[in-house]
């Protein structure tokens, strides 16, 4: 098993490199690409299976000791996270792969999207696997880097604008992220995460709590957690369709999944909980209310991205089993539903031109089967019973209660509204675009849509596609396939969750694995 | 843990100096900025490695107390080699952002025209740098309007 865990790593580094020599070949990238991800994805669920009843598998790379070398820890977490990665990753390429078939853009910049998709995946999988923090941070580069050339691909007046405000918000996050690792090597003299874990104990209260809160500002900025949010809205719906449903459902979740490692990992013994709760609060709240301004469907989708990560942060910030397990659910029902919701919307601008529901109609007469794909995802995403997004709330709220602060109903009631904000924007969608007719469109007024903030590099109709390639719909189906087993397959899941969540009620675990022979 | 207090304050002067550069508007400067609080945060990786000392992990060379400590130093060289690749980065997408700039509204058309009798056209004029003010010259004749000033002063 300790071979396999690399190979997460390396295959999607080495396709890149090959796609790259390939670029003239436009379906030989995209066999090596499918490939890539699809090994990847076998390979994820195998070591998921064997993580699951045999533990951590932990690799020093180059068989140099962990405190010296380099560690790769798979827990459960971490190939939970890889596995749904790679998942949503290959659904997204065959979806891309069907777009440029279609479009018949053989020569267009396109031939590098291949190679930086996989550096991406590559770089996403590493942070996901990472045993060192400086290693976390090499991971979080290498997919940063890829996501400035994806953001700005074709380098149009608006994707550079958008980019520009993107790729400066990153460096200084990850400048802030470099500056951590160096307090952090500066007070306890190591990188690996399991020994700063353990050293970190022994410091002054104060000096743990700004070591863990100049972390956290760095993953915050990553996940989109108010106040540092503002750019994600602007940044992600300029992309193609692809990369914004990547960027949605997958970088978020990465400063997320940074953030539980920080949380419950690194600084045990520091209580952040109450500034976390008001955090998720404003999140939640204030993420939500920017959606509801939105006619573009895709900006819409961004505040809602923006909104549900508060769910996350509430469950961290709860730190109880209970919690992490809902909120570890919470994480793979919300990278799922919003990677695909982003692809229905992809599909809809095709069908109708546009993504703003000012200009849109009659979608369900022209594409009834698209129009079921988006529903499904929006009720999952709004939180409608029996699907996976009600279900994770359901379980965020009973471990809320179970914490039984004032705070922590506060939290509660805020989440059921922003389920219930959530599904009013969604539905508004719905009506606008879907359910009314065509001939409605023109000349319809009403003072709720007129207040509505259009997307300021929205160019109007563009021309409408006559037919839908069948690998994008195909595509499309089986990522909501997935969501919809992520729902009847809820309760081997939750299981799941809850023994990822166990992991870490014992914050030894994590440590014991990486030193098994106790630390030095 | 002794600390050299030039190395100090040098960190602390490069971080006042980025950061308020990083805040202009130019993307030019923001770039200068970003370079300069890099460079900081390498400097502040070097110092908490402790005081200097001979080089590491040379046996026989030395004794181990006199050794500087290596980490660090591993740390900082991928940082410095990270910083270098998305410096090359940015300064494409100012040279991007310059040449729509100087465009227009044109600028946001031009690489998007996929049909046949432009596409070739478009391509040449993206092709070579050498050509960029023949090409400018061309593209400016060819648009009906005018950057104006204003514009070009904003976006630069």
């Amino acid at each position: 098993m300790t071979a396999i865990l690399p190979l997460i790593v390396l295959i999607p580094l080495f396709a890149a490199a090959l796609a790259l020599v390939l670029g003239a070949y436009r379906r030989a990238q995209v066999t090596v690409s499918a490939l890539a991800l699809t090994s990847v994805s076998v390979l994820a669920a195998i070591l998921l299976v064997h993580v699951d009843r045999h533990g951590t598998v932990v690799v020093d790379v180059g068989a140099w000791d962990a405190p010296f070398g380099i560690v790769l820890v798979a827990d459960r977490l971490a190939i939970i996270m890889v596995l749904i990665s790679a998942l949503m990753l290959l659904g997204v390429l065959l979806f891309a792969a069907g777009q440029g078939i279609a479009d018949g853009d053989r020569d267009t910049p396109v031939s590098i999207f291949h190679p930086t998709y996989l550096v991406l995946a590559a770089g996403l999988f590493d942070a996901f696997v990472a045993g060192d923090l400086f290693n976390m941070y090499v991971g979080f580069e290498m997919l940063l880097s890829a996501s400035y050339v994806l953001l700005t691909l074709a380098g149009t007046g608006a994707r550079i604008r958008a980019g520009v405000t993107y790729i400066i918000i990153s460096l200084t996050s990850s400048i802030i992220f470099l500056a951590s690792i160096a307090f952090i090597y500066a007070a306890t003299g190591t990188v690996t995460i399991a020994l700063i874990a353990e050293r970190v104990r022994d410091l002054p209260a104060d000096v743990q709590l700004i070591l863990c809160i100049s972390l956290l500002v760095a993953f915050c900025v990553k996940a989109a957690v108010f106040p540092m949010s503002f750019w994600l809205p602007d940044s992600y719906p300029t992309a193609p369709a692809p990369v914004t449903a990547v960027f949605a459902g997958l970088l978020t979740k990465v400063g997320v999944y940074a953030i539980i490692r920080t949380d419950t990992v690194m600084f045990t013994d520091v209580n952040i909980d109450v500034p976390l709760m008001v955090i998720a609060l404003l999140t939640l709240l204030i993420g939500v209310l920017g959606a509801l301004a939105q006619a573009d469907i895709k900006r819409l989708l961004s505040f809602t991205l923006v909104s549900h990560i508060g769910y996350m942060i509430f469950g961290i910030a709860i730190g109880s089993q209970a919690a992490l397990a809902a909120t570890i659910f919470y994480i793979i029902h919300h990278i799922s539903v919003q990677t695909t919701l982003f692809l229905a919307t992809g599909l809809v601008e095709r069908i109708g031109g546009t993504t703003s529901i000012n200009r849109l109609g009659g979608i369900l007469k022209v594409a009834p089967f698209v129009s079921v794909l988006f529903f499904i995802g929006a009720m999952n995403l709004g939180g409608i019973p029996p699907f996976s997004g009600f279900l994770g709330k359901v379980g965020l709220f009973e471990a809320g209660v179970d914490l039984g602060t004032p705070l922590a109903y506060v939290l509660i009631g805020a989440g059921a509204l922003t389920s219930l904000l959530t599904l009013y924007a969604l539905v508004r969608v719905w009506n606008m675009a879907f359910w009314r007719s065509e001939s409605e469109v023109e000349g319809y007024s009403s003072p709720l849509l007129n207040s509505l903030a259009e997307d300021p590099e929205d160019q109007g109709l563009t021309v409408k596609a006559k037919r839908v390639p069948a690998l994008m719909l195909t595509a499309s189906t089986g990522m909501v396939a997935l969501t919809v087993c992520l729902t009847i397959f809820a309760g081997p899941l939750f299981d799941l969750a809850a023994r990822t969540a166990s992991d870490f009620e014992v914050s030894s675990t994590y440590v014991d694995a990486v030193f098994p022979g106790g630390v030095q | 843990m002794t600390v050299s207090a030039t190395l100090v304050i040098l960190m602390a002067v490069l971080y006042a100096v980025g950061i308020t550069v990083m805040l202009e508007r130019s993307l030019t400067r923001v770039l200068i900025g970003f370079m300069l609080v890099g460079n900081a945060t390498n400097l502040l990786i070097l110092i908490v490695s402790g005081p200097s000392g001979s080089a590491p992990i040379v046996t026989g060379t030395a004794s181990d107390e006199s050794m500087a400590d290596p980490v660090p130093q591993v740390l900082m060289l991928t940082a410095i080699v990270i910083n270098f690749g998305i410096t090359a980065f940015v300064l494409a997408l100012i040279y991007r952002s310059w040449w729509l700039a100087q465009l227009g509204d044109q600028g946001d058309s031009v690489p998007d025209q996929h049909t046949e009798d432009t596409h070739a056209q478009t391509e040449a004029i993206f092709d070579s740098v050498d050509l960029d003010g023949e090409a400018l010259q061309q593209a400016l004749a060819d648009s009906d309007e005018h950057p104006d000033d204003d514009e070009k002063e904003k976006r630069s």
